[in-house]
């Protein structure tokens, strides 16, 4: 029974304590990645094959349950180049930094908590046979020889197992306060005392099969408890690793990778093409363009040369740059925004969980309730200390919230396993309640419902001779816009033209010669036009007049199921975003927004949030930019994709592994129901206590009666929780 | 009666031994990855890299 719990619905998301101790004693080069997609017996196969193929790895091992794959290599293995194989064979892989999957004090804590429930449930079916016979009508030697059986087994087993209760209660006790575990720890060290008092007296009741149960069952409700929270934890400090800060230091003649955390002020630093910015500083040398996308929300890209300020977290996308630092670490605008997010955060924490309302009921209650009935049998016996304290005991044994510790973390835990496997984690353990409230969806759009990559819009009115020119030059080049319009072309199977002399010029576009021709396609103000209002690159052949191509971005697979869903579950929706309105408008109304609002800063995004929450609304703010981080803070509950920045993760609740949105439909269902079970679980526990009650009180309730209770309401509650999978 | 004194320890010690059992289990890393190793099984191929 012990090993069903700890292997079935909680290892479906958390990380195992053995897992993670192992990967800590591992010394050499290990690469850690999560694989979203992954769910079968091919698929380990598969990943496995491919990746001890690739020249310098040793071994790979996926863990199916987890989603990763763990990869030992020679030290010049990089993340990489795995995750470049891995797409090749067509697995989504993000890296995870295998420094932060340090066994800590919590996994030992996992570990030990499980201990404890095999020595509890041990002693616990043991001594159930016993009371079996007991029950059965066993009498005198007898009785008293399996009472004293149990007593051997029981007391040094509640001894260990029922620790971290009787240690909890005992530093609430001390500020003078009460927790659950005070009328918890009560009830156990009451009941083996009653017990063992009546055992030595030859009395024909003994709890000591209740106490045992009733530490059995608390600690399951503890340890499923923990395990969410472990994972929890553990997700955010991966997932806040898995880009890892690194930047190319010029010393003298030598570039030098070091951490972003070792540079200081004035140092020069090299950004490539592709590379993001990581630092806040001003550009000495070179040209380029940057793609600001994740800091304002702007699709278009953007030119940069010598003496332009960039910002920490821009892509930098053709030429390479070197930037003198003007602010590193902590003074850069990146971190900036994380002020404006500490401060939002402060609001969310003063959300009360479900759990802890309950137990603010509850624990004052049930001391009442059990102290009443010593005083009251007291009195109707006429002083019978033995038998009052008999019946007060069977009340604080019954009333023991055994469904009521089981109640929550059975639950989430699998809810939230349901929701892993739709590829969501949730970081925080009350975000399924928080996200079971929401009624208003704020969306941001570039990156988050678009993929923020550009794909070419009028490729219908070309002629078939500028298309093969474009594709020519286009294909030389890895700016985005040139990519995206070589690989529209080449679908359309446009073929190549001959060109010479094929060169980039950094921040403005590629130019080449043409049947004697000089042919240029890139930035408007570079080939000498104007620019339109929408994203366009422009091209010139000779002197003729130039022709623009229009670029739109491109929806993010599952964006348009995932709106009209929350729109048919009847969710207020807003889009938010930092890009031009005619860009945001259009998205708007294809995707059946009712309300939108562009050219947003980030400011302006969590003020609309916090406007929108002062007006009663609980938001879901889904988004994945730098500029969103504050409202991810703000709102109610946030969602953001795995491809988000990672302070943008960090800021959310719950983070979207695949890239794919589609299961934010099912997410809040998932959540309105887990928040259902939650309730009717409580429902549960308070009928079976309506029934047992009143039976205490009167002073039928025998450890029949008692065990009878505590085990059908907990497994009542389980089973109603696993209904959720 | 007197059958008790023999078949209480032996129950006993056989409810210890799956105690023992399960905390083997648990040293030996066997609930790592239970998902996995219920699909690995039926995979045909040969495993060159059994987890130690």
């Amino acid at each position: 029974m012990c090993a069903q719990i700890a292997a079935c619905p909680a290892c479906a998301v958390a990380p195992s304590a053995e897992e993670l101790a192992r990967m800590s004693e591992v010394t050499e080069a290990r690469i850690m990645l999560s694989l979203p997609t992954v769910h079968c017996a091919a698929c380990i196969s598969a990943v496995e094959r491919e990746l001890s193929r690739a020249a310098g790895v040793k071994s790979a091992r996926v863990n199916l349950t987890l989603k990763r794959v763990s990869i030992e290599a020679e030290a010049d293995v990089t993340a990489e180049d795995m995750i470049a194989a891995l797409a090749c064979i067509g697995y989504e892989a993000h890296e995870l930094d295998a420094g932060t999957l340090r066994a800590t004090a919590t996994d030992k804590g996992g570990r030990e908590l499980l201990m404890r429930l095999a020595v509890a449930g041990f002693a616990m079916m043991n001594v159930m046979l016993l009371s079996v016979a007991v029950w059965a009508g066993a009498e005198a030697a007898t009785r008293d020889l399996f009472h004293w059986i149990s007593a051997i087994i029981a007391l040094p087993a509640i001894a260990f197992s029922a620790q971290p209760f009787f240690r909890s209660a005992w530093a609430v006790l001390q500020v003078r306060r009460l927790n659950m575990d005070v009328p918890i720890s009560l009830a156990i060290l009451l009941a083996s005392a009653m017990s063992l008092f009546e055992t030595i007296q030859g009395g024909e009741h003994a709890y000591f099969d209740a106490a045992l149960s009733l530490t059995f069952f608390l600690l399951a409700g503890r340890y499923l408890d923990h395990r969410t929270r472990a994972i929890a934890r553990s997700a955010a400090e991966e997932l806040a690793a898995l880009e890892v800060p690194r930047a190319e230091r010029i010393e003298g003649e030598e570039l030098v990778t070091v951490p972003i955390a070792e540079l200081a002020v004035g140092d020069l630093v090299r950004v490539k093409p592709g590379g993001r910015m990581p630092v806040d500083g001003e550009v000495v040398e070179g040209q380029s363009e940057l793609d600001r996308s994740l800091l304002t929300g702007e699709t278009a890209p953007v030119f940069t040369g010598p003496d332009c300020i960039v910002s920490a977290g821009e892509v930098n996308l053709t030429g390479p740059l070197t930037v003198r630092v003007l602010a590193a670490g902590e003074d850069t605008s990146l971190h900036r925004m994380a002020d404006l997010v500490a401060m939002a955060e402060s609001s969310k924490n003063r959300y009360t969980s479900l759990a802890d309302k309950a137990a603010g009921i509850y624990a004052p209650g049930v001391h009442l309730l059990s102290f009443l009935a010593f005083i009251g049998w007291m009195f109707a016996t006429g002083g019978d200390v033995r038998i009052s304290l008999n019946v007060a005991v069977a009340v604080l044994i019954i009333t023991c919230p055994c469904a009521l510790g089981l109640a929550v973390p059975a639950v989430t835990t699998a809810a939230s396993g349901r929701l892993f496997r739709r590829g969501m984690l949730i970081k925080d353990a009350t975000a399924l309640e928080r996200l079971a409230e929401v009624d208003t969806v704020v969306f941001d759009k570039t990156g988050t419902l678009t993929q923020g990559a550009p794909k070419l819009e009028n490729l219908g009115e070309f002629a078939r001779r500028d298309l093969e020119v474009a594709l020519a030059l286009a294909q030389a080049s890895a700016h985005p816009l040139a990519v995206s319009l070589a690989s529209t072309a080449k679908e359309a199977r446009v073929k190549p033209a001959n060109i010479k002399s094929i060169q980039e010029v950094p921040g403005y576009g590629i130019t080449g010669v043409w049947k004697g021709e000089t042919i240029r396609l890139g930035r408007a103000s570079w080939i000498g036009t104007k620019a339109s209002t929408q994203t366009a690159t422009y091209l010139q052949i000779g002197s003729e007049k130039p022709i623009e191509f229009v670029f739109a971005d491109r929806l993010r697979e599952g964006a348009s199921e995932a709106v009209a869903s929350l729109k048919a579950q009847g969710m207020t929706l807003c889009l938010i975003s930092g890009d031009g309105s005619a860009a945001v408008e259009s998205l708007a109304r294809r995707l059946g927004f009712d309300d939108w609002v562009a050219e947003a800063l980030p400011e302006d995004k969590s003020a609309r949030v916090n406007m929108l929450s002062d007006a009663g609304a609980k938001v879901l703010m889904v988004g994945d930019g730098l500029n969103d981080t504050a409202a991810l803070a703000a709102a109610h509950v946030s969602i953001s994709p795995a491809t988000a920045l990672d302070a943008a993760r960090v800021a959310s609740d719950i983070v979207l592994l695949g890239n794919n949105l589609s299961p934010l439909g099912d997410a809040t269902g998932i959540a309105k129901k887990a928040t259902m079970r939650i309730k009717e679980n409580f429902g549960i526990a308070a009928a079976y206590n309506a029934i047992a009650v009143p039976i205490a009180l009167l002073g039928f309730a025998t450890p029949l009666v008692a065990a009878l209770a505590m085990s059908a309401s907990s497994i009542t509650v389980s089973l109603n929780a696993l209904r959720l999978r | 009666m007197e059958i008790l004194v023999y078949l209480i320890p032996i129950s006993l010690f056989l409810g210890g031994l799956g105690l023992v059992a399960f905390f083997w289990t648990l040293r030996a890393k066997q609930y790592d990855d239970p998902e996995g190793d219920a699909h690995r099984i039926l995979s045909d191929e040969w495993d060159d890299n059994p987890r130690p």
